[in-house]
């Protein structure tokens, strides 16, 4: 006989969960899957690997690509890279950002603060469409969430390039990326064994720089991650704490009815 | 209602309770006779209580920190998140909440589906649930429209478009409810006081519903009326209080467990692109919980016909109680009844699954048949179900399971203690 | 005691617990909704303003916007500073000396937040009956030291965090 059963229910809604989850990522190549350290429940970022991503993002991202929404202050603060605030303060300090107007109402230059956003390399959108042969290079603060891979398709698609297969043309400026939608993208591979020279000694490797700048695009999309899974683990631990209090007065309470709970 | 008269103990209290009887309120309340056999799919009016004072309270703490407007609404969010003092914790669990929310009230309304909630004498209090579940869409749905992402404004953009559909007056709706000619600023700051301010009808009409189910007092899952107070219903504090608690409480840990553990799995990547007037995404969908009507908009090829189905599908809900034919309310005495509420739940499953499919090929033929269907299901099967359905024998009362005729008394026991 | 007393005292200790659990945890929860409405990480990175004095001439004075606030800058003459310090103590509501309201050696430089500390109105410069500031809304009187003399205003007005980056450049904050 059919009942309206738990059991049923919960199945139901999670088959909803799981089956409504992987529709939103559109026709390409399932990513290759890293086993980041962000990644599980008590993840946290791999901080030497975070200073060596922004040094990739600065010396090759940067030239194209924005991260508005980023303060330099933000690589001091926990949870992120760590600089110290000596590094933060030379960071800020090695770009000029247009101020003003001054008392004369005239625009001026000085050097950066850390309160200062990220310095983008265009002036607008359109602008920084105009110089890349018209395609938009997307400002990285929020992309590896604007992306249904994530991290792994970050990554995936840094490693992706490969010569395109037989019979496949390409226009000028155009590049054949396995794991990007479409196969097709705009951007030449950015990395190149050794483009960095990192100031730790690691080796500058394809997959090196493409896990560090991965990595650090990700912090720069969740800021919040680490103090969200350690906010979150005491939530957890507290709630069933409470729960199991509550059970066992429920049970209490309810023993004075001849009912079941 | 069965209310004894109530006299504060304190002179004071008198006094006050003559002026304004709060304290009589309070004292219905805690008293309030509740069938002793209810099972945890009615904790599920708490839990949505919950979910609404969560919305309120997070809702008006982002209202403090975001702007409304086209060209700093998307900034505005990103220092939410990155600024703010837990802001992103209010954001996340602002967001997570909408879809909490909906998950309880689908939970909810399935469950008055099944136990026949919403026959005679409880019309009203479906009615007014139903209000509430309108609502409460449009408030997603102009919430959903407010980070200014691609989502928000493509799927404001099709959303609004549909009242376009209507002959002759369509554009101007659409023009009026744009106050643009496309989905631009006045858009987005309508949608974001009008998303303020619904959540407060909302309210209003959780009162009225709570109003309306004190009447009757609640049905119950062998659905018999009931004698308050009797030996079949317990009072309301604390036996129903810490029922309700114990399950908020495991609720409220799978909802933790999104808001910190994958809090953007229930939105849409695209969301954290900014608005672009110029480029829509290859997949414009709804949040998940509008899917089945988004599916069933998208399986008629005549753009008025679908507009009209869609709510169609909503508004046949509001004369459900008199498409229902049987006497008896609770499917667990309606055998045949039965099979037809899970093929229900399963298609609007399925229709929910084609919503989030590319209309075309079999995904549409499968719409189109989970959408008769769903027709059918109140026009057809309801009406005749209960003109010759055979039911099972209904028993007196939750305690004295005696049968008015027929059956085995200790078999039926069994049966509904296993409910 | 009795069993049935055991009973009662263990589902006394259940409920307690379960009360007391319960309100710490909406303590917790309260506490970031609080918290949300202190200046946010933005707002605290702003904390410093750099003002360029080299084109203030002496007895004039400029205002600048530090943390959303008017800051007044006056290059004081001489007489201004002689007159400062020539008041008694006594006569103060609010005794400070001048000497502590400045940098040792940039005597002549006051800076101090221009907000009258009755109210938070900005006073205006060069009036009022001790040739410094007057606050229009309740009429509280300040001198060439900033300080309050007359009128409805507790204290002084306040003196920010500042320092000389150099000799044309002040550092507030």
């Amino acid at each position: 006989m059919i009942r309206f059963n738990s059991k049923r229910l919960i199945l139901v809604i999670l088959s909803t969960l799981i089956f409504i989850n992987p529709l939103f990522s559109a026709e390409s190549i399932d990513p290759i899957k890293v086993n980041w350290s962000f990644k599980e429940l008590t993840g946290k970022f791999d901080r030497a690997s975070l200073q060596r991503g922004f040094q990739v993002y600065k010396e090759v991202c940067a030239s194209c690509h924005s991260m508005q929404y980023l303060s330099y202050r933000n690589l001091g603060e926990p949870g992120g890279p760590e600089f110290t605030e000596e590094e933060v303060k030379a960071i800020a300090a090695s770009v000029e950002i247009e101020d003003g107007p001054d008392s004369q109402g005239e625009m001026f230059t000085r050097t950066g603060k850390p309160s200062d956003k990220f310095k983008s390399p265009y002036p607008n959108v359109e602008a920084s469409t105009a110089a890349n042969g018209g395609a938009y290079p997307p400002d990285m603060s929020v992309l590896v969430k604007a992306r249904p891979g994530g991290a792994d398709y970050m990554y995936s698609v840094l490693m992706g390039y490969e010569e395109p297969p037989a019979g496949m043309k390409l226009d000028d400026g155009v590049y054949y990326n396995k794991y990007m939608i479409g196969q097709k993208i705009k951007m030449a591979s950015p990395l190149a064994e050794g483009i960095v020279e990192y100031s730790d000694g690691t080796e500058a490797t394809m997959d090196q720089m493409a896990k560090d700048v991965t990595t650090f695009l990700a912090w720069a999309a969740e800021p919040e991650l680490e103090e969200r899974h350690r906010v979150g683990f005491k939530v957890i631990i507290y709630l069933l704490l409470l729960t199991i209090l509550v059970y066992l007065s429920m049970k209490k309470i309810w023993s004075r009815v001849d009912s079941e709970i | 209602m069965s209310d004894q008269e109530y006299t504060p103990k304190s002179k004071a209290g008198k006094w006050f309770n003559d002026r304004l009887p709060l304290l009589t309120l309070g004292s219905h309340l805690t008293d309030y006779p509740t069938p002793k056999n209810l099972n945890y799919w009615w904790t599920f009016g708490g839990i949505l209580t919950f979910c609404l004072m969560t919305q309120i309270i997070t809702g008006i703490v982002l209202a403090m920190h975001y702007v409304a407007h086209a060209d700093l609404a998307f900034a505005s969010v990103e220092h939410i998140m990155r600024n703010v003092n837990f802001g992103w914790l209010i954001r996340y669990i602002h967001s997570n909440g909408a879809s909490m929310f909906f998950l309880a009230v689908y939970i909810h309304i399935f469950r008055s589906l099944f136990y026949g909630s919403y026959k005679s004498p409880r019309e009203v209090i479906w009615i007014i649930g139903l209000l509430i579940y309108l609502l409460m869409m449009a408030t997603a749905f102009m919430g959903y429209v407010l980070p200014w992402g691609q989502m928000s404004f493509w799927g404001a953009t099709v959303i609004t478009s549909l009242f376009s559909a209507i002959p002759l007056i369509g554009e101007s709706i659409t023009t009026w409810l744009w106050g643009a000619y496309s989905v631009d600023n006045p858009t987005l700051n309508r949608f974001f006081s009008l998303h303020y301010l619904f959540p407060f009808l909302i309210s209003g009409l959780v009162i009225l519903h709570i109003w309306a189910l004190h009447v009757p007092g609640n049905n119950n899952p062998i659905g018999i009326d009931l004698k308050k107070p009797s030996k079949d219903t317990v009072p309301f504090h604390p036996y129903i209080t810490i029922k309700d608690a114990f399950a908020l409480l495991l609720f409220m840990i799978i909802f933790s467990g999104f808001v910190f553990f994958s809090p953007n799995v229930l939105g849409h990547s695209d969301n954290y692109i900014p608005a672009n007037p110029l480029v829509t995404p290859a997949h414009i969908v709804p949040e998940w919980y509008l899917l089945p009507f988004y599916a069933i908009l998208r399986s008629v090829p005549d753009k008025l016909g679908g507009v009209i189905l869609m709510f169609g599908s909503i508004f046949i809900l509001f004369i459900l109680p008199w498409l229902d034919t049987s006497k008896v309310r609770s499917a667990v005495f309606r055998p045949m009844y039965r099979y037809f509420y899970w093929i229900f739940v399963i298609d609007v499953l399925l229709l929910g699954y084609m919503g989030a499919m590319p209309a075309e090929g079999i995904y549409l033929a499968l719409a189109r048949i989970g959408t008769i269907y769903y027709f059918l299901h109140f026009i057809v099967v309801l009406p005749v179900l209960g003109l010759f359905e055979k039911t099972d024998p209904v028993p007196m009362s939750i305690s004295e399971p005696v049968l008015s005729s027929g059956g085995d008394p200790a078999l039926a026991k069994k049966d509904y203690d296993k409910i | 005691m009795s069993k049935e007393e055991k009973k009662v005292n263990r589902r006394d200790f259940l409920f307690t617990a379960s009360y007391t659990v319960g309100a710490v945890g909406l303590g917790a929860v309260v506490w970031p909704l609080v918290h949300q409405m202190n200046p946010d990480k933005a707002q605290q990175a702003l904390a410093t303003t750099e003002v360029d004095i080299s084109q203030i001439e002496p007895g004039k004075s400029i205002t600048v916007l530090w943390r959303g606030k008017p800051v007044f800058l006056k290059r004081r003459t001489q007489e201004e500073i002689s007159e400062a310090r020539s008041v008694s103590l006594k006569d103060l509501p609010d005794p400070q000396k001048d000497e502590d309201r400045v940098k040792k050696g940039k005597d002549e430089w006051l800076v101090m937040l221009g907000v009258c500390t009755h109210l938070g109105c900005v006073p205006l410069k060069d009036k009022g009956d001790y040739k410094g500031w007057f606050c229009p809304c309740h009429g509280s009187h300040y001198d060439l030291s900033g300080r309050i003399r007359k009128g409805p205003a507790p204290t002084n007005m306040e003196i920010p965090k500042f320092e000389f980056v150099d000799n044309n450049t002040i550092k507030i904050g």
